[in-house]
C-alpha cells in the first residue's frame, strides 16, 4: 500500500475537470469537476439519475467522456478501459454486475488481476490478503452459493490485491447489514490511513457524515455543492441533493389494527432456480390497517417470498397462504387478485411492466381479470383501457412526453409511480410490494411511501419487502426480518432498533417464542 | 480388414463431423451466443470444400476452402448479432436457410462428379497394431484434428485465462463489460472458431465421408450437433462421448439395413433424429448436470452503453 | 471505422413500416450487383425476377397458388415467434397435415360426400396440430428445447411420407413409382379461374385477417405478445406459460397442416415423396418480412412467392439456375434482420475513435509506463 505522497504538484491524486458525458440527447454529466486527495474518503452524493455512476464509470474507464479531462497526480491522462484503470491503481467495487455466479471466487478475482492465470498461486494470495484485512474468503467456493455480504467481500479483496491508490465504492452498504457496514467502514478507514483515496458513492447521508472527509453533491448531472459532510446535517445534505425540502411521510392517525388479511403459515419451499434460495418454515400475519415490513439483505429469499405470496409460484398446501380468510396456496395470481389482493414486484422492466408496451397495455397486464370491464368475451376494450391509464397517470402524477408512451421510455420514478398506482387504483384489501422505491428519485419515493401508508390507514393490509431500513422505519407499523429464507417474528416498529434488526439480518435467532422456533425445536 | 474393424471405422467417420461441429458450437455457446446456423455453415463448407478440391485436385486446398467458408459465414452471423444486435435465433436460421440455398446453387455443377478423398495418415509403428491400429492410428488428419481440438477446448476452459474469459462473458456479459472485457470482441472470436469447426465438419462430409457432393448432404447433422451441446451440458469431453454415441446410432441404422433386417429403411433413417429428441429429454430434466455449465446469457443480445 | 448503435428511447414507428420495404430494396440492389458481376444486365434480371411474375394472368394465378401455403404457415409462425416460441418445424407439420388429410382420398377413395372435403381439411389441421403438439408437450413437460425437437420432427415426417408412398399407400397401378393414387375429383378442392387457384387462397386470406384481429384485439393475443416481450411479466399478469405454448404451437401446426392438405388436395392432387418445395422453411422468412404480424405475412408471402416464380422465370429467360431464388430468400432474411435493428437503434459510423486527451497512452507516475502495456490496453477497446 503506497503511503508516500505521490500527490503531484497540487497534492491531488485524481482531478476530474469539466467532465461532460452525453447519451444521445441526454446529458448525464454536465461539466462535472471533482478532486480527490490521497488518503481522503470522498463522498459522491446524489439522487438516482444524478450522474454519479456515469462519472465513476468514466474514471474507471468503462465509459469515455464526451468532453473534459482527467488528471492523475497532476498529469493529464486518458483511461481507455478498466484494465488501464486497474494498472494505474484504481479499483472499483460495483453495486451490481461485476461477479460471475457460475465461477469460483478465485476465478472471479483472476478476471481482474493481470498476469498469467495461476489458480493456486492466486488462491494463496487471496487467502493471505483476505486474512490480513479480516475479510475471510474461501477461494474455491462458487459465487452463486455465497451471501451478498460475502460477494461484496470478493469485490473488495479483488481491489486490494492490486494495491489500489484510489478505491471507488458504488453504494456499498445498500446490500449490507448495519454490522457488516461497520466492518466495511473499519476496512475503508484503514485503507485511507494507508494513503489510499476512497471515492464513496451513497445516498445514505448518515453514514456519509460518519465516514467521509469531503462530499461532492450532484444534481441532474451537475455539481451543486462541495462540502465537508461532518459540518452538515442530514437534512441540509438532503436539501442539496434533492434541491428542495424532502417531504417526510405523514403517518396519519392510526386506529387499532383489524384482523389478519394475509397470513402465511409454516411455509417451506425448495429453491426455484439453480441459484435460488429455499424458504424455510415462514410464518407471518399481516393485519388490515397496518404496514408490515420484511427487512433483509438482498438475496435472502425476498423474491421467493414475493412469488409465493403473489401466486406466481404455488405454495405446497392451500392453507399455507391465506388472503382475506381464503386458503390460497394453490390459487393462481389472477384468483388472488379477485380476492382483493394486489402485488408490485421489485423489477419494473420485464416483471411489473412490459418495457416495449404502452402504458395502457401495461394497465391491462394486471387489470384484465378485475372488475373493470376491460375485457368482454375475450376482446379488449381499447377505450376503457386508455381511460384507466389516464386516470392512474393523473392520480399518481406520472409524467410522460407522449400519451401512451412505452413503459421502457419512462424514468424509474415515473414508471414506479405508474406501477404502484395501477394497483392502488383498485383499492386492494391486501397489497404486497417488493422494494417499493428501489432506484426511484426522492420525490417519487415520498409519494409512493405516503400512498402506501394512506392505503393501510384506509383499511388495507400492506406488506412491504424492503432492504432500505430508513424506508422501513419511516412507514412500517410492524417489522419482521428475513435471513437465508427464514423469517423472524414480527415486532412493533417502535420496539425494535437497527442494531437488533441487523443481528436478525445476519441470521441471529429471535428471542422469545415464535412459530418458527416452535416448529424447529 | 475384419467386419468389426470396418464397423468401427465407419463409426469414427460418421462421428467426426458431429464432433467437429458440436465442439465449435460449444465454444460459441459458452461465450453466451446461440448460433442456429451450424447446418448452414456446414453445408457451405461441404460444397466449397468439394469444389475447391475438385478444381485443384488437392484435398488439402479443399479443407482450407471449407474452413474459409465456415469462417466467412460465421463472421456474417457475428456482424449481424454482435455489431447490429440482431436477434440470434432469427439470424442463425437465416444463416442455415441462406447456406442451404447457396450451396445448392454452387453445387449444381458439381453434382455426381467423383470427389477427391482426403488420404489417411498412418502413424508409423502404431497403425500396424491389430484392430486398434487401423481404427485409431490410420485415420485421416481431420479425425486427429477433431480429437485434438476437443482436447484443446477442454484444456482451454479449465486451464487458461482465455477459457476463463469466455466462460465469464457467457455467464454474465454485464459483469464482464464492467470489468473492461470487450464482450463483442470475445464473442466474435468464439463465433469465428465455431465457423472453423463447422467448415471442417462440412468439408469432412464431402472430402472423406462421401467424397462427392450431394445436395443437402449434411442431412440435419448441424442441428444434431446443436442438440449434442445441450446433451453434453456444455462440456467438451461429454460432447465427444455424445458424438461417438450418435455416430454409432447413425451407422447401426445403415448396418441393420445392410444385413437385411425387415424394418423399413425409412424408420432406421429417422432413428438419429428420434434419438436426438430422446437425448434432449433425458438431459433436460437433469438440473444438477446443467446447473453450473449452462451459460446464463445464452441467446441474449448485449448492447453496452457508450 | 466502427459502427456504433444507440438505443432509441422508443421503437421507431417509421422504421417499423419502412424496414421490410428497405430490406426488399437492398436485396434487389445486392442482387443486381451480383447479376452485373456475372455479366447479366441487372435491370433486365431484376425485371425478370420481381416484375415479370406479375405481368400475365397465368403467372398471377401461379403466384396465388404459391402465396397460399406461405401465408397460411407464415401467419401461424408469426404468432409463435411473437411469443418467443421457435417452431421451425412447420415443414414437418405441413407433411403431417397432408398425410392425415390424404388418408381419406387414399383409404376411402369412393367416399363421395359433401362432408369429404371438410373432413379432409379438419384432419389435415389436426395432423399438423398433433405434429406441432409434440414439441409443445416436450417443452412443457420436460423443458426440452422446442427449436431442436420441432426441427428433428421434420426429418421424421419426411421419412414417414417417403415410407407411405413407397409402401402401404403406393398406387398399385402406378408402375412402382413412389406415388399414391391420384385423388378423385370429389376429393379435390374447388378451384377458381384457370383451375389452379384453389379454396386454400380464401383460407389464407381469412387466416391472416382473423389472426391479425386476434393478436391486436383479444386478451389471448395480448397474452401471446406479453409472453414474447417479457416472460416474467406474463406470469405476473396471470397468464399460463404452458397454455400459451400449447396454443401457439397448436395454431401454427394447424395452419401448416391446412397448408399441407390444401397442397395435396389442390395443385399436387396425390401424395408423392416431395409435396412442398420447402414452404415450411420459407414461411419463416415470410413471418419476419411481415414483421411478425399476420397481415404482414400477406406481404411477406407475396414477396417470397414472387421470388419462387422469378427464379423459374430466370431459369427460362436468363438461363441461370432457379436455385438463385433460394439465395435471394436467404439474403432477404439477412436484410430484414439488419433493417430491424434500425427500429430499435440508431446506427452511427465512427470513422476513428475519438480521443479527448493529448496524453493518450501515457500513464504518469511511472505506473505501467512501459509502452507495450498501454498498447495492450488500447487494443482491447478497439
Amino acid at each position: 500500500m503506497g503511503t508516500t505522497d505521490h500527490g503531484g504538484r497540487c497534492g491531488y491524486l485524481l482531478e476530474a475537470e469539466e467532465i461532460v458525458k452525453r447519451f444521445g440527447d441526454f446529458t448525464a454529466n454536465d461539466r462535472v469537476s471533482l478532486r480527490v486527495r490521497p488518503g481522503e474518503i470522498h463522498a459522491l452524493l446524489g439522487e438516482n439519475g444524478a450522474g454519479k455512476s456515469t462519472l465513476v464509470k468514466i474514471i474507471y474507464g468503462s465509459l469515455q467522456p464526451s468532453a473534459g479531462r482527467l488528471r492523475w497526480g497532476g498529469e493529464a491522462l486518458t483511461v481507455p478501459n478498466p484494465a488501464a484503470a486497474r494498472r494505474l491503481g484504481i479499483g472499483m467495487v460495483f453495486q451490481h454486475f461485476s461477479l460471475f455466479d457460475a465461477l469460483t471466487v478465485v476465478e472471479n478475482i483472476a478476471l481482474a488481476v493481470p498476469g498469467p492465470f495461476d489458480r493456486d498461486a492466486l488462491a494463496e494470495r487471496v487467502a493471505r490478503v483476505s486474512e490480513e484485512y479480516g475479510l475471510p474468503l474461501d477461494p474455491t467456493a462458487l459465487v452463486a452459493d455465497l451471501s451478498v455480504g460475502v460477494r461484496q467481500r470478493i469485490e473488495v479483496v479483488r481491489c486490494l490485491l492490486q494495491e489500489p491508490r484510489l478505491l471507488i465504492m458504488d453504494e456499498p452498504t445498500a446490500v449490507l447489514t448495519p454490522q457488516e457496514a461497520r466492518q466495511l467502514f473499519v476496512t475503508l478507514r484503514r485503507l485511507a490511513h494507508e494513503g489510499c483515496a476512497v471515492l464513496y458513492i451513497s445516498h445514505r447521508l448518515e453514514e456519509v457524515r460518519e465516514l467521509c472527509h469531503h462530499a461532492t453533491i450532484l444534481r441532474q448531472g451537475r455539481v451543486v455543492a462541495d462540502v465537508d459532510p461532518r459540518s452538515e446535517t442530514v437534512s441540509s445534505l438532503a436539501r442539496l441533493m434533492v434541491g428542495a425540502d424532502v417531504q417526510s411521510v405523514n403517518p396519519a392517525a392510526r386506529e387499532a389494527p383489524g384482523p389478519p388479511a394475509l397470513t402465511v403459515t409454516g411455509l417451506s419451499l425448495p429453491a426455484g432456480g439453480p441459484f435460488g434460495v429455499p424458504l424455510r418454515d415462514v410464518s407471518l400475519q399481516v393485519r388490515s390497517g397496518e404496514v408490515t415490513a420484511v427487512a433483509g439483505v438482498a438475496g435472502n429469499g425476498q423474491s421467493e417470498l414475493f412469488e409465493v405470496l403473489s401466486g406466481e409460484r404455488p405454495a405446497p398446501t392451500p392453507e399455507s397462504v391465506t388472503i382475506a380468510g381464503q386458503p390460497c396456496g394453490e390459487r393462481d395470481i389472477t384468483e388472488r387478485r379477485r380476492l382483493g389482493a394486489a402485488f408490485v414486484p421489485e423489477e419494473r422492466l420485464g416483471h411489473s411492466a412490459v418495457p416495449g408496451f404502452g402504458l395502457s397495455e401495461n394497465v391491462l397486464l394486471t387489470r384484465h381479470a378485475a372488475n373493470d370491464h376491460l375485457v368482454r368475451t375475450g376482446f379488449v376494450s381499447g377505450g376503457r383501457v386508455r381511460a384507466l391509464a389516464d386516470r392512474i397517470s393523473t392520480r399518481f402524477d406520472v409524467r410522460f412526453s407522449r400519451r401512451d408512451q412505452e413503459a421502457g421510455a419512462l424514468s424509474g420514478g415515473n414508471l414506479q409511480k405508474f406501477v404502484v398506482g395501477r394497483e392502488l387504483d383498485r383499492n386492494p384489501r391486501v397489497l404486497v410490494i417488493n422494494q417499493p422505491t428501489w432506484g426511484v428519485d426522492a420525490g417519487a419515493a415520498a409519494l409512493i411511501r405516503q400512498a402506501l401508508v394512506d392505503r393501510a390507514r384506509d383499511g388495507a393490509a400492506v406488506l412491504v419487502i424492503s432492504q432500505d431500513l430508513d424506508e422501513i422505519f419511516e412507514i412500517a407499523d410492524r417489522i419482521a426480518v428475513i435471513s437465508r429464507g427464514a423469517l423472524s417474528d414480527s415486532y412493533p416498529a417502535h420496539t425494535i432498533d437497527r442494531e437488533r434488526i441487523g443481528m436478525l439480518m445476519a441470521g441471529a435467532r429471535a428471542a422469545g417464542p415464535g412459530p418458527e422456533r416452535d416448529a424447529r425445536t | 480388414m475384419s467386419a468389426l474393424e470396418a464397423v468401427l471405422l465407419t463409426i469414427i467417420t460418421a462421428s467426426t463431423p458431429l464432433l467437429l461441429a458440436a465442439v465449435g458450437e460449444l465454444v460459441v455457446e459458452r461465450s453466451g451466443v446461440l448460433n442456429l446456423g451450424v447446418e448452414g455453415m456446414m453445408i457451405m463448407g461441404a460444397v466449397t470444400g468439394f469444389a475447391a478440391a475438385y478444381t485443384t485436385g488437392s484435398a488439402a486446398i479443399g479443407v482450407a476452402a471449407a474452413v474459409g467458408t465456415g469462417v466467412a459465414m460465421a463472421l456474417l452471423f457475428a456482424f449481424l448479432t454482435q455489431t447490429l444486435a440482431a436477434n440470434q435465433m432469427a439470424t442463425g436460421l437465416a444463416l442455415t436457410l441462406f447456406g442451404t440455398g447457396l450451396s445448392g446453387l454452387i453445387g449444381q455443377t458439381f453434382t455426381g462428379l467423383p470427389g477427391v478423398k482426403l488420404g489417411a495418415l498412418h502413424i508409423p509403428g502404431l497403425s500396424n497394431l491389430p484392430l486398434i491400429g487401423p481404427v485409431l492410428f490410420a485415420q485421416d488428419v481431420l479425425v486427429y484434428a477433431s480429437v485434438a481440438i476437443t482436447a484443446g477446448v477442454a484444456w482451454t476452459f479449465t486451464r487458461t485465462r482465455a477459457g476463463l474469459v469466455i466462460r465469464a462473458v457467457g455467464s454474465n456479459h454485464h459483469s464482464a463489460h464492467a470489468l473492461g472485457y470487450d464482450v463483442a470482441a470475445v464473442r466474435y472470436r468464439c463465433i469465428a472458431f465455431g465457423g472453423v469447426c463447422a467448415g471442417l465438419a462440412g468439408g469432412y462430409l464431402s472430402l472423406v465421408y462421401t467424397p462427392q457432393w450431394i445436395e443437402n448432404m449434411t442431412a440435419g447433422r448441424g442441428w444434431i450437433a446443436l442438440a449434442l451441446v445441450v446433451f453434453a451440458t456444455w462440456t467438451p469431453i461429454r460432447v465427444a462421448v455424445g458424438a461417438y454415441l450418435f455416430g454409432t446410432v447413425w451407422i447401426m441404422g445403415l448396418y441393420v439395413q445392410g444385413i437385411g433386417v425387415a424394418i423399413p429403411s425409412q424408420f432406421l433413417s429417422s432413428l438419429p433424429y428420434l434419438v436426438t429428441i430422446a437425448a434432449l429429454l433425458a438431459i433436460s430434466g437433469n438440473r444438477i448436470l446443467t446447473r453450473v455449465n449452462t451459460p446464463a446469457c445464452i441467446g441474449q443480445t448485449f448492447v453496452p452503453d457508450r | 471505422m466502427k459502427l456504433v448503435l444507440e438505443k432509441r428511447p422508443e421503437r421507431s414507428r417509421t422504421m417499423q413500416v419502412a424496414s421490410p420495404l428497405l430490406a426488399v430494396a437492398l436485396t434487389m440492389l445486392l442482387g443486381s450487383i451480383l447479376f452485373a458481376v456475372r455479366g447479366i444486365d441487372p435491370l433486365h434480371a431484376i425485371y425478370v425476377y420481381f416484375i415479370s411474375p406479375l405481368t400475365t394472368l397465368w403467372s398471377v394465378e401461379e403466384l396465388i397458388v404459391k402465396v397460399t401455403p406461405l401465408v397460411l404457415i407464415g401467419a401461424g409462425l408469426a404468432i409463435c415467434f411473437r411469443a418467443n416460441l421457435w417452431n421451425i418445424g412447420a415443414e414437418g407439420q405441413l407433411i403431417a397435415g397432408a398425410l392425415a388429410g390424404a388418408s381419406i382420398p387414399i383409404l376411402a377413395p369412393q367416399w363421395d360426400s359433401a362432408l369429404a372435403i371438410p373432413a379432409m381439411l379438419l384432419l389435415g389441421m389436426f395432423g399438423g396440430m398433433v405434429w406441432a403438439g409434440v414439441p409443445a408437450l416436450l417443452r412443457n413437460r420436460f423443458g426440452a428445447n422446442e427449436i431442436l425437437t420441432s426441427l428433428m420432427l421434420v426429418y421424421v415426417a419426411q421419412y414417414l411420407l417417403d415410407w407411405l408412398v413407397r409402401g402401404p399407400w403406393r398406387d398399385p397401378q402406378g408402375f412402382n413409382f413412389p406415388k399414391s393414387i391420384g385423388f378423385n375429383d370429389w376429393h379435390l378442392l374447388a378451384t377458381f379461374g384457370d383451375g389452379r387457384v384453389h379454396l386454400g387462397a380464401v383460407f389464407a386470406l381469412i387466416a391472416a385477417a382473423a389472426l391479425a384481429v386476434f393478436m391486436a384485439r383479444t386478451l389471448m393475443g395480448f397474452e401471446i405478445r406479453v409472453r414474447g416481450e417479457a416472460p416474467r411479466a406474463s406470469t405476473f399478469g396471470g397468464f399460463s406459460v404452458p397454455g400459451t405454448t400449447w396454443f401457439c404451437f397448436g395454431i401454427s401446426g394447424a395452419l401448416a397442416g391446412l397448408a399441407g392438405i390444401c397442397e395435396v388436395a389442390g395443385p399436387v392432387g396425390q401424395l408423392q415423396p416431395t409435396i412442398s418445395p420447402g414452404y415450411g422453411f420459407t414461411a419463416i422468412i415470410v413471418a419476419f418480412l411481415g414483421r411478425l404480424n399476420p397481415l404482414g405475412a400477406l406481404f411477406g408471402g407475396l414477396v417470397l412467392a414472387i421470388c419462387y416464380l422469378g427464379g423459374e422465370a430466370a431459369q427460362v429467360e436468363l438461363s441461370i439456375s432457379e436455385k438463385t431464388a433460394q439465395v435471394f430468400q436467404g439474403m432477404l432474411l439477412f436484410f430484414i434482420l439488419t433493417c430491424d435493428t434500425l427500429v430499435r437503434c440508431r446506427v452511427r459510423v465512427e470513422w476513428a475513435a475519438r480521443r479527448t486527451s493529448p496524453a493518450e497512452g501515457r500513464l504518469p507516475l511511472g505506473i505501467g509506463s512501459a509502452s507495450s502495456r498501454t498498447a495492450d490496453a488500447g487494443e482491447a477497446t478497439s
